[in-house]
């Protein structure tokens, strides 16, 4: 068993195809959706990470190809920027998982840790400096 | 004993001894009192945090023809402009035209007069929007134009009150979820926030005002700048703990320095959520060690200075005057924080790894040679007190 994280961009005509239920049904994969937007007006964009064996993986993403939805490898859809991060700290009573911490209390500084971040957003309206965003959001 | 004189002399001729607020305690301890205060000659302190009494004088210059400006908005942030012909001063707390505010609460406040300081600094395009009503020889009613901070004449920091002697720290006892200027409160004491640099902010190091006084050279986000005045709301009279430090907001500093000699990374816009817009400014201040005791009050440490925790729900908004207990900067700096029993997560919205960062340049521009002191010429007022506003018949 393997986990394999993902992002999927929809284009317009393709947000009717119940890919998940093809993924869970026909590949045996475990879904876990972090965060999704499926709209007719717009495009689409879902991550996700998919658990299943090292086969099933390969073909379930094949069939996401062949449905014509863009697939790709993705640490979630929250995006740090370290450079306009001040380091203030003001993020970290609303990261649940430590996934924005501070390893050094000598230097106090901010780090981020890809791989503990559950998608929840709950920093983005909590950075005073847009250090914290999302491909969700309209600016990304 | 040492003068500001000998002080500078040992600064140009690159021989001045500097250490960092942060980095003096342990030197303190290690060597004693008496033989660092012989040794030492500069401490640098520093704080980067949002600082709302911010704001900027520009001059445009005169266009052809010549405007007299009545309204004027940059990125369509009003400046004020009830001071001459093409004068103006944007406020770091200003919100663009047009911000709902909290109409859909809680406010997302993205851009005002604090981003419009960083975004000039930056050097980037910006747009005045002007109007007059016209006259005999400033004919112009109306501009639309573009600039950069190169094409003003003049682009001067002038802040009414920075580098607050001590704040106290957010919580909500409430139920409620609340925004302010020191972010989101959970409720039942969900979370609390504090803003200082702790034992390196710059009057914490000089409780007393013995070095940092009107006329003192401040290392202002890049710039060589000074303390022009008391800061508003200086107020010198309150209970003191330890080394004299305050136990509550005291002393206030003024400040002003050129722009167009700024860095960007030491001003940045910031914005609240539902709160508004501000101003996070990046400051350092040296310390001349001119005796033991002024050497002494710079030893002070996190564990040393207590700040209040004060309820933003009900106690600030009403100001009852109630404190619901004190806790120390390195219990702040930990993470967590027993407030009456419970485990509270606590943090910041200053950044103490800036004025790490800041504290160190200081220290390098002095050790060579580039940063000289100034003494100040009038002292801050020692013991002064804050009024109130009233307000009814």
């Amino acid at each position: 068993m393997e986990t394999k994280k993902i992002l999927l961009t929809f284009n317009k005509n393709a947000v009717e195809k119940p890919i998940v239920y093809h993924l869970v049904k026909d590949f045996d994969l475990v879904i876990n959706i972090y965060r999704a937007s499926i709209s007719a007006e717009e495009k689409g964009l879902m991550v996700l990470d998919i658990t299943g064996s090292s086969e099933m993986i390969e073909a379930g993403i094949n069939f996401i190809l062949s449905q014509k939805v863009k697939i790709e490898d993705a640490q979630k859809s929250f995006r740090w920027d370290s450079k306009l991060c001040t380091s203030c700290g003001n993020c970290l009573t609303h990261c649940p998982v430590n996934a924005l911490h501070i390893s050094d209390r000598k230097t106090m500084k901010v780090e981020f840790d890809e791989k503990l971040c559950i998608d929840c957003m709950g920093c983005i309206p909590n950075c005073p400096y847009e250090a914290c965003g999302s491909i969700f959001e309209k600016n990304w | 004993m040492k003068t500001y004189e000998e002080i500078n002399e040992k600064i140009l001729s690159g021989t001045a001894v500097v250490l960092t607020a942060a980095e003096i305690i342990d030197y303190v301890e290690e060597k004693g009192i008496e033989k660092a205060a012989k040794e030492v000659d500069v401490v640098t302190t520093a704080t980067f945090g949002p600082m709302c009494s911010s704001g900027c004088f520009l001059n445009f210059g005169h266009s052809t023809p010549k405007i007299r400006i009545t309204e004027a908005w940059i990125d369509d942030v009003l400046a004020y402009s009830g001071i001459a012909a093409v004068d103006l001063y944007m406020g770091a707390t200003q919100l663009r035209h047009n911000d709902p505010t909290n109409l859909d609460y809680p406010g997302e406040f993205k851009f005002g007069g604090g981003h419009v300081i960083e975004k000039l600094i930056k050097g980037d395009k910006l747009q005045l929007f002007a109007l007059s009503y016209g006259t005999d020889e400033y004919p112009l009613k109306e501009i639309r134009t573009q600039f950069t901070i190169e094409d003003l004449n003049q682009a001067i920091m002038v802040n009414p009150r920075n580098c607050y002697q001590n704040y106290n720290v957010g919580i909500n006892t409430s139920n409620k979820t609340i925004y302010t200027y020191l972010g989101k409160l959970k409720p039942n004491m969900g979370n609390l926030t504090y803003s200082s640099a702790g034992q390196l902010s710059p009057l914490l190091n000089d409780p007393l005002y013995q070095t940092i006084g009107i006329g003192s050279s401040v290392w202002l986000a890049g710039a060589k700048g000074h303390v022009y005045s008391e800061g508003t709301q200086h107020a010198s009279a309150v209970e003191r703990t330890a080394n004299d430090v305050p136990a509550e907001g005291a002393g206030t500093l003024a400040l002003t320095g050129d722009m167009k000699k700024m860095n960007a990374d030491y001003v940045r816009g910031v914005s609240f959520k539902g709160y508004g817009v501000s101003l996070a400014l990046g400051v350092g201040i040296p310390i001349p060690i001119l005796n033991e005791d002024i050497l002494q009050k710079t030893t002070i440490r996190d564990r040393d200075i207590r700040a209040q925790v004060i309820d933003y729900s009900l106690d600030y908004p009403m100001k009852t005057g109630k404190v619901l207990t004190t806790v120390n900067y390195e219990e702040l700096k930990s993470g967590s924080v027993n407030i009456l029993g419970k485990n509270v997560e606590a943090a910041s919205i200053s950044s103490y790894e800036k004025a790490i960062i800041i504290a160190e340049i200081l220290k390098s521009e002095i050790q060579d040679g580039k940063f000289t002191l100034n003494k100040p010429y009038k002292q801050l007022p020692p013991n002064q007190s804050m009024k109130s506003l009233k307000t009814g018949n």
